[in-house]
């Protein structure tokens, strides 16, 4: 059994104008100690689905669909008291900007501390003696002396790294790492990259990981799950989606790549722009922009089918309307 | 610290340079003392000794250098209209007006505190709406009319409490206490309660708007994604974070205060510094206007330096000045 399954998650908000469907039927395991990699053009739904995972979904924005999995039990409809254990022990978050996501009028040591103090019974001096420790391990210098230093004494890369001592202090056993570069200096994304690989190698942490970087994906990541508008539209092992997309949107995603060495690529402009919430063509989500569109993709939306390597949410992969595809 | 706290009194000075200038320029070209003084008799000789007496013939400057040497010994010279030194007046009447300002502001913040957080976190309940209602009427009324409501009520309708003065008052040699006899706090409740709704209010709103905002901000959601508790979301990292701005307005409210105590003073006859000048500019009986003047801006410099060391006990960034000032890390 994989350590979190998230089964037809579907997340809704109620407008005015009638239901936002934000995520619909979004499916995928992650495995123990696994790096499971989710791109996706921004407005996809990759923090939302984080969001409804640790059950911070900002109000109205709800869990209309679906269950949420840790160890086979489900997480997704606990009460308040019941979820707040669950988050920062057992699944850990890290969030895209390091400069708003500490507490300014904190010192780093407080904030390590309480955070340990929530979930781990640990005195006063231990848990102080653990954060020295967790900032060491996260590669601050002088640990030690700058345990009492505010958050603004801290440059943007070293306020990450503190996020990081964070977001596992608790030794959680998943954690998601949303953009956790995107908010910083392109000359040091690497090392963050680097660090959480590492830290998660070590604590043998699984990590979601949300990122626009296919370069930092084909490093890190074991699996790639790819979203577009509110689903997953392919997901499987890191090098058969780079190598060989199965579905034609991750095709054009992965089109500007030349390969595996040579890194820092951005995902591609694709023609045209991912549908608004309320615009969803039916069928396949993706047929007013791909190439390959028939009839079927119009009428029929395709759930995830087997695709080589990998799975794809694609009409062509079908045993049935792929045949025909081809002479499309 | 000690080096900021004498920087910021230094500041201050010019201020009350300034102040100073106006109230002594109200003194020199607002109503004429000598006439006032004389009254209607008087010989062309007396009122040329007069002027002299009172330095009326030096120049403008060396007057106002008078005026603020004198000001500087607390003498603010004779009220005309009771004919007493103006510092006696003051001293009489200040305790008064100090215990109702401070008994208001307390109320205010012990009240207009929780329920700002309250109707922060319970955006949408029934009591938070209920208290969001009540504060529209606490901005809206004004404070006359608050007062005189109550009067009617708990004074004339119900006969609770009374409608107008201090009650009795104990004296330690300069200060006259309310707060020590049944019917001087029996007779504080209505005034403090007229004064601090309007601040009462505006703490409430803005603690609530502040709350608002801070609970949206990302270290809120990310200290959830951590797992603390919500009392230590709501209470260590949501309120703390809201007191900076809520410091700053309740400084200048508690100011304000002191401005608004002239109306209450006056409705409920409660014998303070807001009543004497009322009827002090009544009769235009400058030399107590000035020097109320003065006594207001020494107010504010004080309040402004207290509000000042809060800000630097409440946020760690605002530190970092001193430390690159002193050296120290
Ligand atoms: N409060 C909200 N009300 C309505 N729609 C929302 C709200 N929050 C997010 N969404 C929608 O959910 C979609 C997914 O957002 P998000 O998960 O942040 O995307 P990503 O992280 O992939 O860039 C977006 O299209 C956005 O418009
Ligand atoms: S289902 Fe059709 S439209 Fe959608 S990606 Fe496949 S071929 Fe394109
Ligand atoms: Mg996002």
């Amino acid at each position: 059994m994989a350590l979190l399954e998230v089964d037809r998650l579907t997340v809704e908000f109620p407008t005015r104008r009638g239901i936002l469907r934000a995520l619909d039927a979004v499916s995928f395991d992650i495995e123990v100690g696994e790096v499971l990699g989710v791109v996706g053009e921004s407005g996809a739904g990759k923090s939302l689905t984080g969001a409804a995972i640790i059950g911070l979904l900002e109000p109205p924005g709800r869990i209309a669909g679906g269950q949420v999995r840790l160890d086979g039990m489900r997480i997704d409809n606990l009460s308040r008291d019941r979820m707040r254990p669950i988050r920062g022990r057992q699944i850990g978050a890290i969030f895209q900007d390091p400069l708003t996501t500490l507490n300014p009028l904190y010192a780093v040591g407080h904030q390590l501390v309480e955070t340990m103090q929530a979930h781990l019974r640990l005195s006063d001096r231990d848990a102080r003696e653990r954060a020295v420790r967790w900032l060491e391990e996260v590669g601050i210098p002088a640990a030690r002396q700058r345990i009492d230093a505010y958050p603004h004494e801290f440059s943007g890369g070293m306020r990450q790294r503190v996020v990081i001592a964070l977001a596992l202090c608790a030794e959680p056993r998943l954690v998601i790492a949303d953009e956790p570069t995107t908010a910083l200096d392109v000359s040091i994304q690497a090392q963050i990259i680097t660090l959480l690989k590492r830290l998660a190698k070590d604590h043998g942490t699984s990590v979601m990981l949300v990122t626009h970087d296919m370069g930092v994906i084909a490093e890190t990541a074991d699996r790639v799950a790819v979203m577009y508008a509110g689903r997953i539209c392919e997901i499987g092992p890191v090098r058969a989606v780079v190598k060989q997309p199965a579905h034609p949107y991750t095709e054009g995603l992965m089109g500007s790549i030349p390969s595996l060495e040579q890194r820092v690529e951005r995902l591609r402009q694709i023609d045209g722009a991912m549908p608004r919430l309320n615009a969803i063509p039916r069928g396949c989500a993706f047929n007013p922009r791909c190439p390959k569109v028939f009839g079927r993709c119009r009428a029929e939306r395709p759930e995830l089918l087997a695709a080589g390597d990998t799975r794809a949410a694609c009409w062509l992969y079908d045993a049935y309307s792929g045949g025909r595809a081809s002479d499309v | 610290m000690f080096a900021f706290i004498i920087s910021r009194l230094l500041q201050a000075i010019p201020v009350l340079l300034v102040v100073g200038f106006i109230s002594y320029a109200m003194f020199a070209f607002v109503g004429d003392p000598v006439s006032i003084m004389l009254g209607q008799d008087f010989t062309e000789a007396q009122r040329v000794q007069l002027v002299h007496q009172l330095g009326l013939d030096q120049p403008f400057f060396v007057q106002y250098a008078h005026y603020m040497w004198a000001t500087l010994h607390g003498e603010f010279g004779i009220s005309y209209r009771l004919a007493r030194p103006v510092s006696d007046l003051i001293l009489e009447r200040l305790p008064a007006t100090i215990e109702l300002a401070l008994t208001a502001a307390v109320l205010a913040l012990l009240i207009g505190v929780p329920m700002g957080v309250y109707t922060g976190i319970r955006r949408n309940g029934v009591l938070a709406r209920a208290f969001m209602i009540f504060s529209l009427v606490g901005v809206s009324l004004p404070t006359f009319l608050i007062g005189i409501l109550l009067i009617l009520v708990f004074a004339v309708v119900l006969g609770w409490l009374p409608s107008f003065g201090r009650g009795d008052v104990v004296h330690f040699s300069h200060w006259s206490t309310g707060f020590l006899t049944i019917s001087g706090l029996r007779s504080l409740v209505l005034p403090a309660i007229t004064l601090g709704m309007f601040q009462m209010t505006l703490i409430m709103r803005l603690v609530r708007s502040e709350m608002m905002e801070v609970l949206r901000s990302d270290y809120v959601k990310f200290a959830r994604a951590r797992g603390l508790s919500e009392r230590v979301i709501n209470f260590g990292h949501a309120l703390k974070n809201t007191l900076v701005p809520v410091i700053t307005i309740v400084g200048l409210q508690i100011g304000g205060l002191l401005g608004f105590s002239i109306v209450t003073e006056t409705v409920f006859q409660w014998p303070g510094m807001g009543l004497l000048l009322v009827q002090s500019i009544g009769v235009a009986d400058i030399p107590v206007m000035s020097a109320y003047l003065m006594l207001i801006a020494l107010v504010f410099v004080g309040i402004n330096l207290i509000v000042d060391l809060l800000y630097y006990a409440v946020d760690p960034r605002l530190r970092v000045d001193r430390r690159a000032l002193t050296g120290a890390r």
